[in-house]
């Protein structure tokens, strides 16, 4: 019988198979490290007298904490200053090569392993934080691991884990205009639920995935944890090995082709079989935002607020009626009514340079809603380099839009980029739990496309709800025809 | 790690599904470098309000957590299950658990216990029938009992072995160094490797500027 994707780079990186139940020995490729959760890790290692194993297969960055404003100064809040000062101290003592604030390789964790090419197919890939998931969308197995892990990978390079099973998402047919692959996801977790993934590795599959850029597929991989799933991943093809072609580390010359070669074969077999499988339309995929406090609470943007008295399930009816209380929404309110008080465009899902230009393209020759706050996040210091290349920047500011430096920002509030007690956000990001960007916020997940659109309206919009057609000194605005 | 054969500790009911790792520790609390001091932080949103179900006298003193399905989804910050442990909690029993989490307990010595949905029910009934119960969990029968109810639950055969046994895995796997430095020699050449650094040209990277005046603040 033939392999799943997910099987045969599982297969190729078993140092010992575990018997009587005893899990497998798994190596690891790429070991990306941050602030928050690898202090302990090194306290561990130290307390034992143990290096790090390999040091050239590690690299650290600072993302969680940093502020977005004012780099150059000190860190204001003392408990971020030492926690990132503590990780250029372990870097330092370990050997581990690190992108600090105000370096040019500096940004999200899961942006810095792509943009310089080390992300590549057929890796394992973990970090110390859960959306190491986007990492999949190169065909590697990536996945989020805790504290006791970093430091067992910091140890040994490798990692004791059961199998995980195998669920194909096969997405057929063409995305609408307006819909993106942050619709895709957040429709894929609507469907199976927040524990849908539980225990299995996601396989983005489907013609409508084949169609995605790079940058789309990280996104629809990076939310595979919020359908509860460990690792989502889709196959390299072209599309891959076009990103990678010239990047600093992505191999070169005869080793290309070698690699290359290989790459291909990173496919799942025809006649292999997954332990579960879901198909979408896409053509059925509307923009989708969340309504609730997990991501699984969504709908199409057309919807309405779900009525808790209509829910037939115990369970479900109780989170969802503590989920419009939290969110203060009224029961079967149009989605479209809803007004927001700030646009979040960043992180790790939607904070690269493909959806900075989709939410620019929107924003040229029109300016925010007045009770509106927009704020800009690139993923990396690249990121923002590039936006500004392109006059991306200017866009934004004359939008009215703040355009900050890199980091995770407002998607967990660690930095001072909260929302206020009541204040209700649309973000890009992906995770609307309960206080997740800043106590007694209100989260509602969207596309960038969407971001933008409400961004300029002021309620919850799409693209389509956008009827202006032309710029005040005459020139056609985006989109030309709705 | 401490070794986890039976426990026996007030049962805490939270009827709550969904209970994410956000809930569990909001990420504020992350930023301490130690591995221990979180019992303040553990479901910190909800400890302010006097009706949750830790603020009771009858369950203050808790150590098996009773909760809804996908409990601990989310996030992979382990700083939910040294909050939990800081607290006190020794088991928790739910339905289903996020993967990560469920990882996570187990290489902490905190049973993350797989009950039956009608059956966490039950216990939710006792304990909020006769607040302050007694929950005993048996890791070697793998049996949850309360008052005349006893039930089973699910926890893998190898973390229950590593619990029962209070084994630390990193010593466990650098018994295989040899294994691990063979499979090393076999790692294609071209795989890349973070060291020598390679970079794009160097670039200064300017500040944003905060436009409002509260935005500096923090």
């Amino acid at each position: 019988m033939g392999k799943t994707l997910a099987e045969k780079v599982w297969d190729a990186h078993v140092v010992r198979r575990g018997t009587d139940g005893a899990p497998d020995l798994l190596y690891i490729d790429l070991h990306l490290v941050h602030e928050v959760t690898s202090p302990q890790a090194f306290e561990g290692l130290r307390l034992a007298g143990r290096p790090v194993r390999r040091p050239d297969l590690t690299i650290a960055t600072e993302d969680h904490n940093t502020p977005t404003l004012d780099i150059d100064l000190p860190i204001a809040d003392p408990t971020s200053r030492t926690q990132i000062q503590t990780l250029r101290n372990n870097a330092a003592e370990f050997g581990i090569r690190i992108h600090s604030l105000g370096d040019a390789d500096q940004g999200i964790v899961h942006q810095v392993g792509p943009q310089l090419g080390l992300t590549q197919p057929g890796l394992t890939v973990v970090c110390g934080d859960s959306h190491t998931s986007t990492h999949g969308a190169f065909g590697a197995l990536a996945f989020g691991i805790g504290t006791s892990e970093v430091e067992h990978v910091l140890a040994t390079q490798t990692l004791p884990l059961a199998p995980f099973k195998t669920m194909a998402i096969t997405v057929d047919g063409e995305l609408p205009k307006g819909s993106t692959s942050k619709d895709i996801i957040l429709a894929i977790i609507a469907k199976i639920g927040t524990g849908g993934g539980q225990g299995y590795v996601l396989e983005y599959r489907g013609e409508a995935i084949r169609a995605l850029s790079m940058e789309a597929r990280m996104t629809i991989c990076n939310m595979s944890i919020e359908a509860g799933a460990r690792a989502g991943m889709i196959a390299p093809d072209e599309t891959t090995f076009d990103y990678l072609k010239g990047r600093p580390h992505a191999p070169e010359g005869a080793a290309w082709d070698e690699a290359v070669e290989y790459w291909r074969s990173l496919h799942t077999d025809e006649d292999a079989v997954f332990d579960a499988e879901v198909v979408l339309e896409a053509a059925d995929l509307e923009p989708f935002v969340t309504w609730g406090t997990n991501p699984g609470q969504g709908l199409p943007l057309s919807g309405n607020v779900p009525v808790p008295a209509e829910i037939g399930d115990d369970n479900e009816r109780i989170a969802a009626e503590r989920a419009l209380e939290y969110m203060g929404l009224t029961p079967g309110m149009p989605l479209r009514e809803v007004k927001v008080d700030t646009v979040f465009i960043g992180s790790c899902t939607n904070g690269r340079i493909e959806d900075l230009r989709s939410v620019a393209k929107l924003f040229r020759g029109r300016t925010k809603h007045p009770d509106v706050r927009v704020l800009v996040v690139p993923s990396s210091a690249r990121v923002r380099l590039q936006a500004e290349a392109e006059g991306l920047d200017q866009i934004f500011l004359d939008f009215g839009a703040e355009w900050r430096n890199a980091g995770c920002s407002m998607c967990l509030g660690m930095n001072p980029d909260q929302l206020k007690p009541g204040e209700r956000a649309a973000s890009t990001s992906n995770r609307n739990f309960e206080g997740r960007q800043g106590k007694g916020g209100r989260t509602h997940l969207v596309s960038p496309l969407v971001a933008a659109a409400t961004a300029i309206r002021g309620t919850l919009s799409s693209v389509a709800d956008l009827g202006d057609v032309e710029a005040p000194d005459g020139s056609p605005l985006e989109p030309a025809t709705v | 790690m401490e070794k986890f054969t039976q426990h026996t500790g007030v049962g805490v009911p939270l009827r709550r599904s969904n209970v994410d790792t956000d809930q569990i520790i909001p990420a504020v609390y992350l930023k301490r470098v130690t591995r221990t001091g979180f019992e303040d932080a553990l479901f910190a949103a909800w400890r302010g309000d006097p009706h949750f179900v830790l603020n009771q006298d009858a369950y203050r003193a808790g150590s098996v957590l009773v909760a809804g399905p996908d409990f601990g989804t989310g996030s992979s910050r382990e700083h939910a299950v040294w909050a939990l442990k800081d607290y006190g909690f020794r088991a928790v029993l739910a339905s289903r658990f996020a993967d990560i989490f469920r990882g996570n307990s187990g290489k902490q010595g905190l049973l993350a216990a797989q009950v039956a949905q009608d059956d966490i029910e039950l216990i939710w009934k006792i304990l909020e029938s006769y607040p302050g119960t007694e929950v005993t969990v048996d890791l070697e029968a793998r049996t949850a009992h309360c008052q005349d109810v006893t039930v089973p639950f699910q926890v893998d055969d190898y973390t229950r072995w590593r619990l029962l046994e209070g084994l630390d895995d990193i010593g466990l796997t650098m018994q295989h160094d040899a294994e691990i430095s063979e499979f090393e020699q076999t790692r294609a050449t071209w795989r890349p490797t973070t060291l020598p650094a390679k970079h794009l040209p160097p670039v200064e990277i300017v500040s944003a500027r905060p436009v409002h005046a509260d935005d500096a603040l923090g």
